[in-house]
C-alpha cells in the first residue's frame, strides 16, 4: 500500500519537476524578467528584491533570469549526452549480444575498461583534448554513458537471442541488423528507456560538476554549474548568490530521479515487489 | 583458486585496455603539442630537438611500449607546466588526497550502515519513509554546492573548522583534521545517500529469511540477530556497492579539493587541464583508474573469503 503510494508520489512529483522546468525553458526563449547578458556594474551583487527576485552577480546580470535560461544549457547537454549514450550503448551493447563469441568478449572488455575510469575522470581527460563548451562537455558525458546502457542492452539480447521468436525471424531469413532491430530491441526498449532517464539525471549533476570546474560550458551560455563557480568568490559578500544555483540543479536531478524511479516501476515488472 | 586467476587476469586485461584509451584518446589530438609550447613561430632545428627529446619522432608502438613500462618504473616524463617529473608530483599530493580519500570512507560506512539497517528494521513506518526521501534529496544535490553551503554555515561560524586550504599531518593532526573533514563530510553525503539504499535493501532481503526467524525463536538479543547473523549475510551485495563507491570517492575528491583548495591530486589534475598538460594528466587519469580496478579487484578476493560459494562458480 504505501510503496504504490510512494509510486505515485514518485511520477506526480517528478512530473510536476520536469514538466515545470521544460515549461519555464520554453518561455526563457521568448521571455526573461531581464536581459541575460546585459551588465550593469551599478546593479551588481545585490540582494534579493522585488525587481532582482534572486539578487544580481558580479556584472549586475539578473540571477532569476540566468537560472530560467540556464534550463535550456541543462536540457540540452541532457538530450546530446542521452541521444550519444543510446545510440552507441544499444549499437555495442546490440552487437556484442547477439554475435556473443569473440565479438562479445573484446567489445565486452573494452566496456569494463571504459566502466573502469570513474566517469568524471573519463569527461575531465575527454574535455582536457577536445576543449570546454555545451557540445564537447555533451559528447565527453555521452562516451560516459555508453558503457552503462551497453551493458543493459547487451544482457537483453543475450536473454533474447535464443527465443523462439527470433528463431522464428531467422528461419524465414531475415538478417541479422533487421532481427536485432525489429524483433529483438522492441523487447528491450522499456529497459533502455529506463537507462535513458537516470542518464538524463547524472549527465545534469556531471554537467554541473565540469562546469563548476571551469572545464564544462564556458561563458556567455548560462550554466548552473559555471554560475556557482563564479559565486564561489562572492561567498561571504553574497551568499544568496550561491543558494540559486545550486537549488535549481537539486531540484532538477531530484525530479529526474523521481521520475526514472517511477518509470523503472511502470516499466519494469520485476521491480515491483 | 582458479575464480581468484581468472579474476586476476580479467584484471589484467582491463588496466591493458585502459592504458589503450588512455594513450590512444591523446593521440587524436588535433595540433602539434611541440608547437603549442614553443609557438607557431620557433626555429624548425628547435622543433626537431624538442620532438626527439619528448620521443615524439618514434613510432606510435614505441611511445606506446615507452609509456607503459614508465607506468610501472614510476617515471611518466615531465609535466610540461611543472618541469618536473610527474612520479614526483602526483606522490606530493598523494597523501591528502589519499587522507581525504580514508576519512570520506570511514563516514560513509559508519552513517550509512546503521542507519540502513534502522532503516530496514521500520520498513514503511514514518522513520524509514523520512529516511528513503532524505536520500534521493541526498543523491541530487551537487557536492560542490553543498561544500559551499558547509564553508557558509558550518566553516565560517565554527572556529575549528578551516575554511580553505590544508594543513599537513606532520605539522598537526588537528589542524589536518580541521582542513579535512568538511570536505570529507561534503564528498560523503550524497554517498551516504547511495549507499544507505543499498544496505537497506539487503538487509530486507535477509530479514524476511527463515534463518532469521529460527535464531530470533532461539531467543537470541536482536542486537546479536542483526550484526552477526543478518549483517553478515547482507555483507556480500554491500561490498559491491563499496567498491563503486570508492571510485565514486575518488572521483569526488577531484570537485571537492577545488570547493576546499585542498592540494591534493584532484587539484592537480584540473590545473593539468588547465594547462593543457597532458603527459601530467594521462598520468594521473591512468593512476587514479588502475587504483579504482584494483580495489575492486580485492573486493572480489574478499567475496570469496566472507562467502566460500562464490569461489566454486
Amino acid at each position: 500500500m504505501t510503496s504504490k503510494l510512494l509510486k505515485n508520489f514518485n511520477l506526480l512529483i517528478g512530473l510536476f519537476i520536469v514538466g515545470g522546468l521544460l515549461l519555464i525553458m520554453i518561455i526563457s526563449f521568448f521571455y526573461t524578467p531581464h536581459d541575460v547578458t546585459a551588465m550593469n556594474i551599478a546593479q551588481k551583487l545585490l540582494a534579493p528584491n522585488g525587481t532582482n527576485w534572486f539578487g544580481t552577480d558580479e556584472f549586475g546580470r539578473d540571477i532569476f533570469s540566468r537560472i530560467m535560461k540556464g534550463t535550456q544549457t541543462a536540457f540540452l547537454v541532457g538530450v546530446i549526452t542521452v541521444f550519444i549514450g543510446v545510440v552507441f550503448g544499444v549499437l555495442i551493447g546490440g552487437i556484442a549480444g547477439y554475435f556473443g563469441g569473440w565479438t562479445d568478449e573484446i567489445l565486452s572488455r573494452f566496456l569494463d575498461a571504459l566502466m573502469a575510469f570513474p566517469g568524471i575522470i573519463l569527461a575531465l581527460m575527454l574535455v582536457a583534448i577536445f576543449g570546454p563548451g555545451i557540445v564537447n562537455t555533451s559528447i565527453a558525458l555521452g562516451v560516459i554513458a555508453i558503457p552503462g546502457i551497453a551493458r543493459i542492452v547487451r544482457s537483453g539480447f543475450v536473454q533474447q537471442r535464443e527465443a523462439e521468436y527470433v528463431l522464428a525471424a531467422k528461419l524465414i531469413g531475415a538478417n541479422a541488423p533487421r532481427i536485432m532491430f525489429r524483433h529483438i530491441f522492441p523487447n528491450i526498449s522499456s529497459q533502455i528507456i529506463v537507462a535513458a532517464t537516470i542518464t538524463f539525471a547524472t549527465a545534469m549533476l556531471a554537467e554541473a560538476a565540469l562546469s563548476y570546474l571551469g572545464l564544462g560550458v564556458q561563458p556567455p551560455d548560462p550554466s548552473w554549474g559555471r554560475m556557482l563557480k563564479d559565486s564561489q568568490s562572492y561567498l561571504t559578500s553574497a551568499p544568496w548568490y550561491v543558494y540559486a544555483p545550486g537549488i535549481a540543479i537539486t531540484i532538477m536531478v531530484l525530479g529526474l530521479y523521481m521520475l526514472s524511479n517511477a518509470v523503472r516501476d511502470l516499466l519494469d515488472p520485476r521491480s515491483k515487489q | 583458486m582458479l575464480y581468484l586467476l581468472r579474476r586476476f587476469v580479467l584484471l589484467i586485461v582491463t588496466v591493458i585496455f585502459v592504458s589503450f584509451i588512455t594513450f590512444g584518446v591523446f593521440q587524436i589530438l588535433p595540433g602539434d603539442p611541440v608547437l603549442t609550447m614553443l609557438g607557431t613561430e620557433a626555429d624548425p632545428a628547435q622543433i626537431e630537438n624538442l620532438r626527439s627529446e619528448l620521443g615524439l619522432d618514434l613510432p606510435l608502438y614505441v611511445q606506446y611500449f615507452d609509456w607503459i613500462t614508465g607506468l610501472f618504473t614510476g617515471d611518466l616524463g615531465n609535466s610540461i607546466r611543472f618541469s618536473m617529473p610527474v612520479m614526483d608530483l602526483m606522490l606530493d599530493r598523494l597523501p591528502v588526497t589519499l587522507s581525504l580519500a580514508a576519512i570520506t570512507l570511514f563516514i560513509v560506512c559508519a552513517v550509512s550502515l546503521p542507519l540502513g539497517m534502522f532503516a530496514a528494521r521500520r520498513q514503511n513506518k514514518l522513520s524509514d519513509l523520512t529516511l528513503s526521501t532524505a536520500t534521493q534529496i541526498g543523491m541530487a544535490i551537487p557536492s560542490f554546492w553543498l561544500g559551499m553551503m558547509l564553508i557558509i554555515y558550518v566553516a565560517m561560524n565554527v572556529d575549528f573548522f578551516r575554511i580553505s586550504g590544508y594543513i599537513p599531518w606532520s605539522t598537526s593532526v588537528t589542524g589536518a583534521f580541521s582542513t579535512l573533514l568538511l570536505p570529507a563530510i561534503t564528498i560523503a553525503i550524497p554517498q551516504i545517500a547511495i549507499n544507505f539504499r543499498y544496505v537497506r535493501t539487503a538487509i530486507l532481503e535477509q530479514i524476511r529469511l527463515d534463518y532469521v526467524r529460527t535464531i530470533r525463536s532461539k531467543g537470541i538479543v536482536e542486537r546479536i540477530v542483526m550484526y552477526k547473523h543478518v549483517l553478515k549475510n547482507a555483507l556480500i551485495p554491500i561490498l559491491t556497492v563499496f567498491g563503486l563507491i570508492s571510485a565514486e570517492v575518488m572521483a569526488g575528491t577531484i570537485i571537492v579539493e577545488q570547493v576546499f583548495s585542498i592540494p591534493g591530486v584532484g587539484q592537480l589534475l584540473v590545473t593539468a587541464i588547465n594547462n593543457r598538460d597532458f603527459p601530467l594528466v594521462q598520468g594521473i587519469v591512468m593512476y587514479i583508474t588502475i587504483a579504482v580496478v584494483s580495489i575492486n579487484f580485492i573486493i572480489d578476493i574478499l567475496y570469496s573469503i566472507i562467502d566460500p560459494r562464490i569461489r566454486i562458480r
